[in-house]
């Protein structure tokens, strides 16, 4: 390759063909599943379809595959920008605490049965307490990690995983004295699964939230390049290190916060994903933010799809599809190409 | 925004000129252990300033309150009478350009790449760098003798050639100010030679002012027009370089025994550092009794 800098039309050249692999994994997604439903009978049989099997398609599946690439693009951006942020190549999206701010709210939803009532509370529900943990845990580690003004590096990482050991053994002690329904329904809320029982108002709205916090971050990313110098080189250049530093805490925070308020904890996505990239597209951040939200959207409707039909009528959580599925390959892509591919 | 225009006039101009630094009463410390006390210094227009003082006496320090690292000092850093506590840090980054000693890279970027962060401060947010930006960058590199190096990636360089490619990225700034942090660390003598050879020509050519950390004290004597002597934090001695670079004061801030003499070929001061068994051996010449 004899690539020297990253050009505006390699961006949009990726940008598109990306957009285009989504589109056709949402496209598959919608054309595969229970029943004889497809997307295909909507638009081209539309009067062959039954109403339960229009509410199927349209109000169940649709909806989830839509979350399932906002879900994942979030994941992937929240994954490359704390990457960045901690230059350090092990970093993904619950590594900062916030998933465990926002386990302890769903759980403790569930548990309280606070998600199902009518009263203000239980209107919010599993997800609405999640994301307040969320919230709850980004204020909690802004302030402890933010020592004598600064927000190193260091104290953030530490702080994020000790936060996170914190609420592992929260919900630990919550599982021990809850009964074995709600063990169960905790177990695999846990374990990340993407839900199909939104409505499009609320999947509209979380699209809206995520595309604007990686556009926020996108607006970044000359600094993230920067960045990867130290934080001296990139004030050298002109970066403001601090003020980025918070800012990519608190927006990455906010992305995975609304993942795991929604969905629970799926894994390796924003782990993988990022470095999948970074070794086919290079280590820009102008055009690794735009392709990974779209590619790790396009990687999580793959692997919900997957989910959903390996073992159909059952479904395998779909965090063990992308680590079963992506690990394999990604490992082998290291292998073949990861020669120069070095993050450190 | 950064139009073509205004990058294609500052590509003929090269946008360097030197500007005015003083640094007054500079004092600092790290969590209460003062490192600088009361240091003042000053740099003009076309001229090659050196920083030199043993270990911990507070160079590096320096750089880093100059370039607008480290916040917390008291006194005053004025860029032609600006204090630089008032500078966004972009603007700064216009005007003062670092070396450091090292720089850690922690993505695969190509040489081509990193010099072009330095055309950050003159971007706008989101923008990609235009034709002139590519042009400074390379024509940044090709001065730093590392234009070959342009598709390399960085991680894969050796010390000495990443110094370039982040000499190269200080020049794509076109800094007033240039501060280099003993860039010369790591490098093999004719590497050293060539760095600061590039240094004077820009000094000469664009009256860049620059201010650098050595330890090398006959890389000094070669380079410098004057020199600061650094001791615990404060200015021992300051002056033109063959009036601070004497046997007296290496011997009293170094706490080691020196030669020191004229080189007779370009007629600069040079300082030999003595071993111990050297210094033995000129103890026992000097008191030939027994």
């Amino acid at each position: 390759m004899s690539r020297e800098h990253l050009t505006a039309r390699r961006v949009v050249g990726w940008t598109l063909i990306l957009a285009a692999l989504l589109f056709a994994c949402i496209l598959l997604a919608g054309n595969l599943g229970a029943g004889n439903v497809s997307l295909f009978r909507l638009f081209f049989q539309p009067e062959t379809l039954s109403p339960v099997e229009r509410t199927i398609l349209l109000e169940v599946r649709l909806p989830r595959v839509l979350l399932a690439a906002i879900l994942g693009g979030a994941l992937t951006v929240a994954g490359i920008v704390f990457q960045a942020l901690l230059r350090n190549p092990l970093a993904d999206p619950y590594i900062l605490g916030v998933s465990g701010g926002a386990s302890i709210g769903g759980v403790r939803a569930m548990l309280g049965g606070m998600g199902t009532g009518s009263s203000l509370l239980g209107q919010l529900g599993v997800p609405g307490f999640a994301f307040l943990g969320a919230l709850g845990a980004l204020v909690l580690i802004e302030r402890i990690a933010t020592i004598g003004g600064r927000f190193t590096v260091h104290t953030i990482l530490l702080t994020g995983v000790i936060f996170n050991a914190f609420c592992a053994a929260l919900i630990y002690f919550i599982q021990s004295i809850a009964s074995l329904e709600q063990l169960h329904a905790i177990v695999f809320y846990l374990m990340g699964r993407v839900p199909d029982d939104y409505r499009y108002v609320s999947v509209v709205g979380l699209a809206a939230g995520a595309i604007l916090v990686t556009v926020v971050l996108l607006a970044m990313a000359r600094n993230y390049n920067a960045l990867s110098l130290g934080e001296e080189g990139a004030q050298q250049v002109g970066v403001e290190v601090e003020r980025i530093k918070h800012r990519t805490f608190v927006l990455g925070s906010l992305l995975t916060g609304m993942a795991v308020s929604v969905a629970g904890m799926i894994g390796f996505v924003g782990l993988v994903v990022p470095h999948l990239l970074r070794i086919v597209l290079g280590p820009d951040h102008r055009l690794l933010l735009p392709a990974g939200f779209l590619g790790g959207a396009a990687f999580l409707v793959a692997a919900d799809l997957m989910a959903r039909m390996l073992v159909y009528p059952n479904e395998i959580p779909v965090g063990v599809v992308t680590a079963l599925v992506g690990g394999p390959f990604f490992l082998l892509l290291l292998r073949r190409k990861g020669a120069d591919y070095v993050f450190a | 925004m950064y139009s073509p225009e205004t990058a294609a006039t500052l590509e003929k101009s090269d946008c360097m000129a030197g500007i005015h630094l003083v640094a007054s009463d500079l004092s600092y410390a790290y969590a209460e252990e003062p490192v600088l006390r009361e240091v003042s210094l000053e740099v003009e227009s076309g001229e090659v300033v050196g920083v030199i003082g043993p270990n911990g006496s507070g160079k590096t320090t320096i750089i880093k309150v100059l370039s607008g690292v480290l916040k917390g000092y008291a006194g005053s850093v004025h860029l032609d009478g600006e204090e630089i506590r008032s500078l966004p840090r972009r603007q700064l980054a216009r005007r003062v350009a670092v070396v450091p000693q090292e720089t850690e890279a922690a993505l695969p970027f190509t040489a081509l790449e990193v010099v072009l962060m330095g055309r950050h401060p003159h971007m706008g947010g989101l923008s990609f760098e235009t034709a002139a930006d590519i042009g400074i960058a390379r024509q940044a590199l090709e001065r730093s003798g590392a234009a070959h190096l342009a598709s390399r990636n960085i991680q894969r360089l050796s010390s000495g050639e990443r110094q370039r490619v982040i000499f190269a990225r200080a020049l794509a700034q076109q800094p007033g100010v240039l501060l280099l942090d003993e860039p010369t660390s790591f490098m093999d003598i004719r590497y050293q030679v060539e760095l600061y050879d590039l240094v004077r020509d820009l000094v000469v050519e664009k009256g860049v002012s620059v201010l650098t950390t050595l330890h090398d004290l006959n890389l000094a004597a070669e380079y410098c027009d004057r020199i600061y002597l650094l001791r615990d934090g404060r200015v021992h001695a300051q002056g033109v370089t063959d009036e601070v670079l004497t046997y007296a004061n290496l011997t009293e801030v170094f706490h080691t025994d020196v030669y020191v003499d004229t080189n007779d070929l370009t007629g600069k001061l040079m300082v030999i550092p003595l071993s111990g068994r050297a210094r033995e051996e000129l103890r026992r010449r000097e008191s030939p009794s027994r």
